[in-house]
């Protein structure tokens, strides 16, 4: 059926071309508009550009979009005006008959900021229509951003005939826009507009509203007055959700860089200066299995991320086992050589991978479901961050899990509550300790592979999270994992409510300067353990 | 009997070394100056000036080896107190350039004209004078030392935590100076100085005297060092090193040593960043990135913590190797050796250097006859006096 309609209405267009082939002098209003571009008068090009607009012609819409682009080309000696497409054919603006070549004596018709605003106005109504959705929604919030009084018929033609709901609720508030503006307006009509304009309620609604002028009838100004006091206090709790929400977010990947480091340096007790490359290696972890699956099997692109948790986890454990067993376990008991020593192999691998992967940045892509975004009320909410929170949050509750209920984690809380008893009840007390240090590094493996979303993967990705992961738990207090995770959130969002007030660094700062400080008050972080100990 | 010997072997040792560095202050300069250039013997003069740089970094590997070698505070910020000395130098030295810079300003450095500044903010005010300047060079770190130490010090914050702090605070610091609205030149920091108390910083002349002023400051900052550790004061240090809840149980007021010391120890820094400037020729924020405070510290391990000509010397090797191997085919691999080094040094030469040369040389002597070792015992004796002053 489709097909037969289709194969009718483009007989009927041919047929309509047939007519304007045949009769040439019989010239209607749309040629007669055309030839006013050849005018080179910005009155008249208005007025051509409101005609073909309105026209319904099938050339309209390429018309208007090479007067946009300079593209329009017009002979003032013969009023003959010719589109140069972006290919460079050209076609006669009247006819759509195609050219050889435009004449020497045309020149682009010209526009000035009023009239582009017209151009503007009138493609938006012009894509009104377009089978396109996203075309026509943006069609629509260009009417409403420029409520020309032209586009009111194409915008309730438009609302007419509109099936998708999302994109009604765009004409509707469209509509709204011209009918405020248009001066032979009703008050009531203005009155619905002031309300429909109101229910958007976001920073182009009140952009509208503000700029309605001092013409209005005293009832629709105190409406929209009213109507601007409630926008500003909605989009004031919204902005401190949308600051929340980006606390969280980064909250969630200080949390991740952090958590390995809450089990070595909190744990353990271990400085590790190499736990930020322990993050690199699980980002480059993830490069090189999207780089295998991109070569071999592209299918499995969306699972590249599936595959590269686990490897991310063994590579970076079984080098953290490896780094435990060769350096770290002949430096117990001597902390600050421990931060010498294991800032020195953070040195050899970022230059290991360096060596290996070239000092610049590598590309890691987003799975097709990690991409994109979605609105909730006036916020937007990328899939990425949504799932970086989601893993965060299942990696420490696994974590958690895991240090509660299984063998290996009850062996480590013996191992660190009292090193001696644990090994005259019968546990390898240094084999703990390799599985322990492997566990934090695997954790950061993991971290890696999820910051490999967000961030640039390049050698110096690990330091760039050394001092916040290690401010993360020290604020948190150490040897405690919810303490670590109070922590992140707090200083995530923290930062994010600092930063519109005194800049990004500057916030930045003041948060750095704000633990130092409280460092002073709780030497021992936000959940202390409790201890007799008189030094740790 | 074991403390005093150390102690004569390192004396023996220190004096060494002021001579050998009072020799090079005085004939590097001359030879720079009054040989022909390019004769066999003639020190060029880049060469002064990367040389005076070591001196420099010798200074801040003093500093550090005062607090982490004698008092147990491992302070990965040192860099900070550095590069703030440097500063307070390089705002005298753009002052000084005067209308000679690109905009032909009297008044603002080139960055400010360049930036829309209208006047000179007020952090800048004094520094056209020299004495203000070399004033600043000693009171803007300690200041910053003195407070930080203040507050961190008397919360007992220790260990690994106080290590944590300073590398935020430098990193506050490095955030902060990258600035441009900060006021201290941003990203591209200070340079194109012109002249030092109206001598042409470029001149042979004026990089000779630098250097030797160098010496001259290392030889000071040694001997400081020296008069603090080996006084009463010294011991108490050590023992905080040692034992602290021990030294305050016994009733030293742990927090006011340390804060002394850490004091001193930046305000030595500052002194080191000052002599850099003028030597190198430029200032900027990345002297305050965390990593070079760390490498100042592998230094001083290298060398010997806790052993002052250690820490001296270990400046000097480390940043010799750094300009040998980074200069040549090898220069990839630098990073990968320097990394070895923080590895190796604290996993097989935890003494570093000077400490394990003097622990062995030690050792060599108990094997010696008892006859031997009775007339060094004698010769303790004698030198017993000397060091409880």
């Amino acid at each position: 059926m489709p097909t037969k309609l289709s194969a009718r209405f483009c007989s009927f267009v041919l047929s309509l071309f047939l007519i304007a082939f045949a009769l040439p002098a019989f010239a209607g209003p749309f040629e007669d508009a055309v030839a006013k571009f050849a005018n080179d008068d910005f009155s008249d090009t208005d007025e051509a550009i409101g005609v073909v607009a309105g026209s319904g012609n099938k050339l309209a819409f390429p018309i208007i979009s090479a007067l946009q682009d300079g593209r329009l080309m017009a002979d003032p000696d013969t009023k003959k005006v010719y589109v140069t497409g972006t290919d460079g054919k050209s076609i006669d603006a009247a006819t759509g008959e195609a050219v050889a070549s435009v004449p020497d004596s045309a020149s682009a018709v010209r526009l000035n900021n009023r009239l582009r605003r017209s151009v503007d106005a009138a493609l938006g109504s012009l894509t009104l229509q377009s089978p396109d959705l996203v075309a026509r929604l943006q069609a629509a919030q260009s009417v409403f951003k420029s409520h020309e009084e032209t586009a009111l018929d194409p915008v309730e033609g438009a609302l007419a005939k509109e099936t998708n709901k999302s994109v009604k609720t765009a004409l509707g508030e469209a509509r709204a826009a011209i009918l405020l503006f248009k001066s032979d307006a009703t008050e009531v009509q203005k009155l619905e507009a002031v309300a429909t304009i109101k229910a958007r309620g976001d920073q182009d609604a009140l952009a509208l509203l503000s700029d309605i002028g001092t013409d209005q009838p005293a009832s629709v100004a105190k409406a929209a007055t009213s109507a601007i006091g409630s926008i500003q206090s909605s989009l004031a709790v919204w902005s401190s959700v949308q600051n929340a929400w980006y606390g969280l977010s980064l909250g969630s990947v200080l949390l991740l860089a952090a958590i390995g480091l809450a089990i070595t340096f909190g744990v353990m007790g271990v400085i590790n200066m190499a736990h930020g490359e322990m993050v690199m290696i699980g980002a480059y972890t993830t490069f090189v299995v999207q780089e295998v699956i991109r070569t071999r099997y592209p299918a499995l692109f969306d699972y590249s991320l599936l595959i590269a948790v686990p490897l991310a986890f063994l590579v970076a454990g079984g080098i953290g086992v490896l780094i435990e067993r060769s350096i770290i376990r002949f430096l117990y008991g001597r902390p600050l050589e421990t931060l010498l020593a294991t800032w020195g192999l953070s040195l050899v691998l970022q230059q290991a991978v360096r060596t290996m992967f070239g000092p610049t940045n590598r590309e890691v892509g987003n799975p097709s479901w990690m991409s994109g975004a979605f609105e909730l009320g006036q916020i937007t909410i990328t899939y990425n961050r949504l799932w970086i929170l989601c893993f965060t949050l299942a990696v420490f509750v696994i974590l958690l899990a895991m240090l509660r209920y299984t063998a290996l984690g009850l062996e480590m809380r013996a191992v660190t509550q009292n090193r001696r008893m644990a090994a005259s009840m019968g546990i390898a007390t240094s084999r703990v300790d390799a599985l322990t240090f492997g566990l934090g590094s695997g954790i950061a493996g993991i971290a890696g592979v999820a910051l490999s979303q967000i961030d640039n993967v390049s050698p110096n990705l690990g330091q760039s999270y050394i001092i916040d992961s290690f401010m993360v738990v020290v604020f948190g207090g150490v040897g405690n994992l919810w303490g670590t995770l109070v922590g992140a959130f707090t200083l995530g969002v923290a930062n994010k409510f600092l930063e519109p007030v005194a800049g990004a660094v500057l916030g930045k700062i003041a948060i750095l300067v704000l633990i130092i400080l409280f460092i002073q008050k709780r030497p021992r972080g936000l959940f202390a353990l409790k201890g007799r100990a008189v030094e740790a | 009997m074991t403390p005093h010997m150390l102690t004569r072997s390192l004396d023996r040792g220190a004096t060494i070394f002021l001579l050998v560095v009072a020799a090079l202050g005085v004939l590097i300069p001359l030879s720079n100056l009054l040989l022909p250039a390019g004769s066999f013997l003639q020190v060029p003069t880049y060469l002064v000036a990367l040389w005076g740089k070591y001196v420099c970094y010798a200074i801040l590997a003093l500093s550090i080896d005062l607090i982490w070698g004698y008092c147990g505070i491992l302070s990965l910020g040192h860099g900070a107190f550095f590069a703030l000395g440097g500063y307070a130098m390089g705002m005298y030295l753009m002052r000084q350039i005067g209308t000679r810079g690109v905009y032909g300003n009297p008044i603002l450095p080139d960055f400010m004209v360049f930036l829309n500044y209208s006047k000179l903010p007020w952090t800048w005010y004094g520094f056209d004078m020299f004495w203000f300047a070399a004033l600043m060079v000693l009171f803007v770190p300690g200041l910053l030392a003195f407070c930080f130490g203040w507050l961190a010090f008397r919360s007992r914050v220790t260990g690994v935590y106080l290590s944590i702090i300073t590398q935020a605070m430098t990193y506050a610091l490095l955030l902060a100076f990258f600035r441009n609205d900060f006021g201290f030149g941003g990203n591209n920091g200070l340079t194109d100085f012109k002249d030092i108390l109206g001598f042409n910083v470029q001149a042979e002349g004026t990089r000779a005297a630098l250097f030797a002023l160098s010496c001259l400051a290392l030889i000071l900052a040694f001997l400081i060092c020296r008069s603090v550790v080996s006084s009463k004061l010294g011991k108490v240090l050590i023992a905080i090193r040692d034992a602290e809840s021990r030294s305050r149980f016994l009733g030293y007021r742990v927090e006011s040593y340390k804060l002394f010391v850490f004091t001193l120890s930046a305000c030595m820094a500052g002194v080191a960043g000052a002599l850099y400037v003028p030597q190198v020729g430029i200032i900027n924020p990345s002297e305050f990135a965390p990593g070079n405070s760390i490498e100042a510290v592998i230094w001083v391990a290298v060398g010997g913590r806790g052993t002052l000509v250690g820490a001296a010397l270990g400046a000097i090797v480390v940043n010799y190797a750094k300009t040998f191997f980074t200069s040549g085919v090898l220069a990839p691999y630098w990073l990968f050796m320097l990394g070895a080094l923080f590895i190796l040094v604290t996993l097989l030469l935890p003494k570093g250097i000077v400490g394990t040369f003097s622990a062995w040389r030690e050792q060599a002597r108990e094997r010696r006859p008892a006859a031997t070792t009775a007339s060094a015992a004698a010769e303790d004796g004698i030198t017993e006096p000397k060091m409880a002053e």
